[in-house]
């Protein structure tokens, strides 16, 4: 194997914030508990910096690095600056919250930045090595994250069902990789796509190495039949980690998918595609049908993101750059409904009070109609109800599906999107019609409010004229 | 004809076997802790036939040096009842064993000798005496593996941060020693004189 010394300019973002974690773990020793502020300041600047310099290298062009194990195409770029967006959301939701709960601390926040080094190394992995040690950096510090209140027992169950199944599947992933290097030969993912295309007779091993990737790989989306962690982790993860976890990870899974079957394994299309078609099924109907037995917020949540994800599945298993594109269309929009969805529970919940169950919102629209108003918009937005973001992005996966003749397919997805839209609608429901239990005024921190109705007013905005980042994620996936 | 070699790799492999399979199936945690042990030594020898000395070695003392004596110190601290965790293995016996059954007949057909045999994978010549294999390691480890390098030095350092971030617990409580306080106390600090009039006594 020949050296070819690496082009290092292009992990510029990547070394940012390497640079910064390092800077902030060590400066927080010296900040007091009052000064806290200024390690969050530093986490929203170092985001910043990291979607400069992203911008800076990001170029139309395909370009590798470090003997094959990054890429920078616009698939990573989109995916990183999108990954950072929703991030510093995330940690902007969060810091009112922390500081009522006692988890206001420098770790949070680093550990957080790991993660995006995580997602970031996910996003330009080009070898299954670098897509494997993304993947482990990223879960390290979400299981860590979730653990991280640590006087709940409740998040320490979370946080240990979490690892252990996050290990396992990360084991299945593993084998599954260890068996295409086996009949490849090689872990570079192109290289992968052109032995496989050559065809050398261990198309057995293929399939099977198939398999255990896509157990990994659903396992870490979250989708049925491998979903069980799903609503006990968001349960019990403190409020601000759930938000977290459900937003930019699903972006970077995205991706791993995309490495893994349409970057290295084009050639088995027709069998992966057949493998997500279980998978997708299985994720709408159930995530669909389960939600509605749900009265507690998060849970329901939980369970609505995995249908989420089994629509997005649908982009993906039609095996056409248009369903590519809708699929990524679906995981941005994804993430940002999810980001609006947990902080509902944000917005509502003060210290000593979780308001994570459904009752706990009755009556909102007496006691604050603008919150109201934005909760309104997200849950309507993830039912799919026009003319708001999530009826885009079903659509277009809906479309994806039927110009590939899975007619069966999009009706089914059709008739459990009217079946899901029961549950959302019984939140407005609540908020609406319910007579308040407790007349209390709500009074959340300023800044989560303003980013709060921002986010819904995004949702409302970008579901007005969807074309631009519809256009955006096609510019991913021109070949 | 078998070789030396091969004879050598058969020895290990059934001991390999023979020791996982007791790790599952001894009723002593320790007695299965030490048959893990056995299980990584024997596995070190294998792959000192395959020429990873290095990565023999590593083996050898990470897995038996550090993490399996760790697991020892593990399996002592915990009071470990014996019957509950013997409780349904009769009961899930068949189940499981079945389910093993099914995986070693897949994982035989396809990681079997028609795509893995001596045909597709003849044996590699064996290098000169003076082939240093922790050099070429290093050598590909500092070039063309670099970037995973680092990232797996990244992970490290995660969980550290994991680690003392779960673990470590102030105490809100608890009183330090102020040296320089100490020193630079006064009399009048500590003791207040009070002038108070003389009592009568009381006729």
């Amino acid at each position: 194997m020949n050296f070819i010394h690496p082009q290092f300019s292009l992990a510029l973002p990547e070394m940012i914030l390497l640079g910064m974690i390092s800077i902030i773990l060590i400066a927080d020793l010296f900040i007091s508990d009052k000064g806290r502020v200024v390690t969050y300041l530093m986490t929203q600047a170092t985001l910043v910096l990291a979607a400069i310099a992203t911008a800076a290298v990001m170029g139309a062009d395909v370009a590798l690095s470090f003997n094959g194990h990054f890429i920078i195409d616009p698939l990573a770029s989109l995916t990183k600056l999108f990954i950072y967006l929703v991030s510093m959301v995330a940690f902007a939701y969060s810091r009112s919250y922390l500081i009522e709960r006692d988890m206001y601390r420098g770790e949070y926040f680093v550990l957080g930045l790991t993660a995006v080094l995580g997602m970031m190394v996910l996003a330009s992995a080009h070898s299954l090595l670098t897509l494997y040690l993304g993947l482990e950096l990223l879960s390290l510090s979400l299981y860590a994250m979730v653990g991280l209140r640590r006087d709940s027992s409740q998040a320490a169950e979370a946080a240990m069902k979490y690892f252990v199944l996050g290990a396992m599947a990360s084991a299945m992933l593993l084998y599954g990789m260890s068996m295409i290097y086996g009949a490849t030969g090689t872990l570079n993912l192109w290289e992968i796509r052109d032995a496989v295309a050559e065809g050398s007779g261990h198309s057995l091993v293929l399939i099977f190495g198939l398999v255990f990737l896509m157990v990994g790989v659903a396992f870490k989306l979250g989708a049925a039949p491998f979903h069980m962690w799903v609503p006990d982790v968001y349960h019990g993860a403190p409020t601000s980690v759930t938000l977290f976890l459900s937003s930019a990870p699903k972006l970077a899974a995205f991706v791993l998918m995309i490495r893994l079957l349409v970057d290295a394994l084009p050639a088995l299309a027709s069998a992966w595609s057949d493998m997500l078609v279980i998978i997708a099924v299985l994720s709408i109907v159930l995530g669909n049908v389960i939600a509605i037995a749900q009265l507690n917020i998060k849970r329901m949540l939980a369970y609505s993101g995995i249908s989420h994800i089994g629509f997005l599945l649908l982009g993906v298993l039609s095996a056409t750059p248009e369903g590519y594109a809708a699929a990524f269309y679906y995981a941005i929009v994804y993430a940002i409904m999810s980001l609006g969805g947990f902080a509902m529970v944000l917005v509502m919940s003060r210290q000593g009070f979780e308001a994570d169950e459904l009752s706990d919102y009755a009556g909102l629209n007496e006691r604050s109609p603008i919150i109201a108003l934005m909760m309104l918009f997200i849950m309507f937005s993830m039912a799919g109800v026009p003319p708001l973001l999530g009826f885009w992005a079903k659509l277009a996966v809906i479309q994806a599906i039927v110009a590939v003749e899975y007619y069966q397919l999009a009706v089914l997805a059709v008739l459990f999107s009217v079946v899901g839209a029961f549950y959302y609608l019984r939140v407005i429901r609540i908020i609406y019609f319910d007579k308040p239990t407790e007349r209390r005024e709500l009074k959340p921190a300023n800044d989560l409010k303003v980013i709060f109705i921002a986010n819904a007013m995004l949702v409302l905005l970008l579901g007005l004229f969807p074309e631009s980042l519809m256009n955006l994620c096609q510019s991913a996936f021109i070949y | 004809m078998i070789s030396f070699a091969q004879t050598l790799f058969y020895l290990f492999s059934a001991i390999i076997i023979f020791a996982a399979l007791r790790v599952v199936t001894v009723r002593n945690p320790i007695h299965a802790a030490l048959y893990l042990v056995l299980t990584f030594f024997t596995t070190a020898a294998l792959w000192i036939l395959l020429e990873a000395e290095f990565l023999a070695i590593t083996l050898v003392l990470v897995y038996v040096g550090a993490v399996m004596v760790l697991f020892l110190f593990v399996i002592m601290m915990l009071d470990i009842d014996l019957a509950v965790m013997r409780e349904g293995f009769v009961r899930s016996l068949p189940v499981a064993g079945l389910v093993a059954l099914v995986m070693l007949a897949i994982m035989v057909m396809v990681v079997g000798p028609q795509h893995f045999g001596m045909a597709l994978y003849p044996a590699v010549t064996p290098h000169a005496a003076d082939y240093s294999n922790t050099r070429e390691l290093g050598r590909l480890l500092y070039t063309v593996y670099l970037y995973p390098f680092e990232i797996a030095a990244v992970i490290l350092l995660v969980a550290i941060v994991a680690a003392i971030a779960l673990t470590l617990r102030q105490r809100k409580d608890s009183r330090y020693q102020q040296v320089e306080l100490q020193v630079a106390v006064e009399r009048n600090d500590r003791l207040r004189i009070v002038s108070m009039p003389a009592e009568e006594p009381r006729p």
